[in-house]
């Protein structure tokens, strides 16, 4: 792992959860939909400032919405190709601005098509310069006997939204035996607890916090994924996507507040990455995908918690899914030059 | 290739009633632009195997442009003509493969900003459209049947919370004879009002009889063979050397009938085309059958513009958690009843905000039944919103009542 070294540890973290799969407000915070969200509702929003209106003017594709979100900038490019960003990511703005290295910002994404969204194609960034990546469902893939061919394909399906696996890419991509020497722990151990584990999501979560443990990054950025099984059109698995991601949101905020390394100094945002098609959207079928560019589908809310963020707060202004990076930035103390996007003064 | 290059001949690779169709309205293609085209030859190669009602709204479409003075055809395709293309978009095939340069488009206009504008234009488009051209009123108002929960002994969900809004949530429905019942409403509907494609019986699992031989049926358990070659055809796409989900996609377009085992001398090669279109068009489809029927429903809806369409769900597959999927020995699918339930919930819903989309909306009823249980949401002009009704009451008397 090229860039490892002793850090100085930093006096402000940022864990940032994004859901991969849209949710729409009215399965989460709109009145129908908060039997299914009792922690970010219960546990964490009495400690949040609340932004109700986050437009995504983006394309609605999971991985160019991501990536548009970790950027600052609406990115462009096809959703399924195996591209990095066109502008610098917030990892590679961190690094640099502030002499990070590799070690202090990690990115746990869903699948094979997540694996260049930790460094850009910049000119005055890329290779390198950004934050590892780690797949979890290709590390089980590579876990599992035979390289998790066979009959684990259901599971390891690299996204819902399209009907197709991605062939294997390259990028900055963390392998089993590093990720394994990172951690501690070993491959067989690994598929051992991923047996004992309901989801891919969870799979995301333990490790996230074994990352938090052992190299306690200052920079982590965590995408859920599973809510997108929405795409299949079964509602009831589309809800026990949000009521895992809700569960697991609070996982990781106590974690956060249990781990010295980051309790009293880490600010975590949660967000959709954008929503999903309006019930009413004739052009739709609703819940189960985000074609339409509707208002429903482009708008989504964002949740902000920490040491310096404003408790019990609901800001319903409309703000851009693409503000969050200046936001870290100012958080932070770098500068993302070249976002589009504006400081989120509320949590600020 | 330019729309004003189109001749006659160019649609000679179209099957025989829509190549005579698209000829024919040849001079008004030609003075369309290369953005909009396509969105009418995609209606016009798939012509032959599309409902009375899908070709009545074509055939209006073209009467609409064709009505209109030269300039305010202009003005109001100024939007399409000042689209921004890319130069591949402008050498694809959008003659021959319609349908594909449409997703290429699509995925152009997301990619370039101009799908919100694009979007609001299609929109105003086709209001224009069809405030120009009457729809028919139905000889009967539309009755909607969604029957949910097959095999749910105890629900443990809140059901009808969004369609009970919308009418009166009977509380002690008479369970018994339930079934029944309704195939005899819809058997007696389709006998009255003798209509192509007029009364649908849609099923995720077995069809339950009787039913009469004038309702047009669709099952999952009947394409389980269309499934299974389906599912093989895919796997052996994904393993393909030139794999692509461009290709795949090609792929499951260009796939009719007789490529998925269906009897290519069937008598009804318009309903064969709408089965195969469920599972290669539709997401999901092909492996929960909860998603099947709703989508089954919102594409009979959508194109057929049934009078009756009775929607009846049975369990889907339990989607298994991680652990149990890594685990060595794999077991058979289960059934998820209570999953299914809350899918069926939600699309009894859809399917009745589809049934609202069509004509003669404001006269048309929709009734939703917990099968086998006592629990019922009526929605219709004569049941006022937003009600409860706690006397008990037979479920023939509510189908007396929408039919």
């Amino acid at each position: 792992m090229a860039g490892r070294g002793i850090a100085l540890p930093m006096s402000k973290k940022a864990v940032v959860v994004t859901f991969g799969g849209g949710a729409r407000d009215d399965e989460t915070f709109a009145p129908d939909g908060q039997e299914n969200i009792p922690h970010l509702l219960n546990d964490l929003m009495p400690r949040a400032t609340f932004f109700s209106q986050v437009v995504n003017r983006g394309i609605l594709g999971h991985y160019v919405a991501t990536a548009s979100l970790a950027t600052g900038v609406y990115e462009t490019f096809n959703n399924f190709a195996a591209v990095p960003p066109d502008y610098p990511t917030v990892f590679e703005y961190f690094r640099k601005d502030l002499k990070r290295p590799t070690s202090d910002a990690w990115v746990i994404a869903p699948s094979n098509g997540f694996n260049r969204i930790g460094e850009s194609g910049h000119k005055d960034y890329g290779a390198g310069t950004g934050a590892a990546v780690i797949l979890p469902k290709r590390l089980l893939a590579a876990a599992l006997p035979g390289g998790g061919a066979g009959g684990y394909d259901h599971l390891l399906r690299d996204n819902y939204e399209s009907a197709v696996y991605s062939p294997a890419v390259g990028g900055h991509e963390i392998e089993m035996q590093q990720l394994a020497e990172v951690l501690k722990l070993s491959v067989t151990d690994f598929a051992a607890h991923a047996k004992s584990l309901a989801s891919p999501d969870e799979l995301s979560v333990y490790i996230a916090r074994q990352l938090m443990r052992h190299l306690a990054p200052s920079l982590l950025w965590i995408t859920l994924h599973d809510i997108d099984i929405a795409h299949s059109g079964t509602f009831s698995l589309y809800l026990d996507g949000i009521k895992r991601s809700d569960r697991l949101c609070a996982e990781l905020w106590h974690a956060i507040e249990k781990n010295p390394e980051y309790a009293g100094k880490t600010t975590m945002f949660i967000l959709p990455d954008f929503g999903r098609d309006s019930d009413m959207s004739a052009g739709g079928n609703g819940f189960q995908h985000h074609r339409t560019g509707d208002a429903v589908s482009r708008t989504t809310w964002m949740m902000a918690m920490g040491p310096s963020v404003r408790q019990n707060v609901v800001v319903e202004r409309p703000v851009q899914s693409t503000d969050l990076v200046p936001t870290l930035g100012a958080l932070l103390g770098f500068s993302p030059r070249l976002s589009t996007g504006k400081p989120l003064t509320e949590v600020l | 290739m330019t729309p004003k290059q189109l001749t006659s001949e160019s649609f000679a690779r179209y099957p025989a009633e829509g190549r005579k169709l698209a000829a024919s309205k040849v001079a008004l293609l030609r003075e369309l632009p290369i953005a909009f085209v396509p969105f009418l030859l995609k209606e016009a190669i798939g012509y032959d195997w599309k409902f009375p009602a899908e070709r009545r709204e074509l055939e209006q479409q073209f009467a609409y442009l064709e009505s209109l003075p030269f300039r305010e055809r202009a003005r109001q395709m100024a939007v399409f003509t000042r689209l921004r293309l890319s130069p591949q978009l402008e050498a694809a095939q959008w003659v021959d493969a319609p349908g594909q340069f449409l997703e290429q488009l699509s995925a152009h206009l997301w990619a370039t900003h101009q799908m919100d504008g694009f979007r609001a234009t299609s929109e105003s488009y086709v209001e224009k459209v069809f405030a120009a051209s009457p729809q028919p009123t139905p000889p009967v108002p539309r009755l909607g049947i969604a029957v949910i929960g097959q095999g749910v002994a105890q629900k443990r969900y809140a059901l009808f919370r969004k369609l009970a809004r919308e009418g009166v949530y009977f509380r002690q429905v008479k369970p018994r004879g339930g079934l029944p019942a309704i195939l005899k409403a819809v058997n007696a509907r389709a006998a009255a009002h003798q209509v192509p494609y007029g009364h649908w019986y849609i099923d995720g699992g077995e069809t339950a009889a009787p039913i009469d031989g004038a309702v047009t049926r669709v099952s999952y358990a009947a394409l389980a063979q269309v499934r299974a070659v389906l599912s093989e055809k895919m796997r052996k796409a994904y393993t393909s050397a030139s794999f692509s989900a461009e290709a795949l996609r090609t792929l499951l377009a260009q796939m009719g009938p007789e490529e998925v085992g269906l009897n290519p001398k069937s008598a009804d090669a318009v309903l064969d085309h709408f089965k195969v279109s469920l599972l290669t068009e539709g997401s999901g489809t092909q492996i929960f059958s909860t998603t099947f029927v709703q989508w089954a429903a919102r594409e009979a809806l959508r194109r057929a513009q049934p009078l009756t369409l009775l929607s009846r769900y049975a369990p889907r597959q339990r989607e298994k958690p991680m652990g149990e999927l890594l685990s060595e020995v794999q077991s058979k699918p289960e059934p998820d009843p209570d999953g299914s339930l809350i899918d069926g919930d939600m699309g009894a819903y859809y399917t009745w905000l589809n049934q609202q989309r069509l004509p003669g909306a404001d006269r048309a009823s929709f009734l939703v039944w917990f099968e086998d249980h006592g629990e019922a949401v009526v929605v219709g002009p004569a049941f006022p919103r937003g009600t409860e009704e706690h006397r008990p009451v037979e479920l023939s008397e509510l189908l007396t009542k929408v039919s």
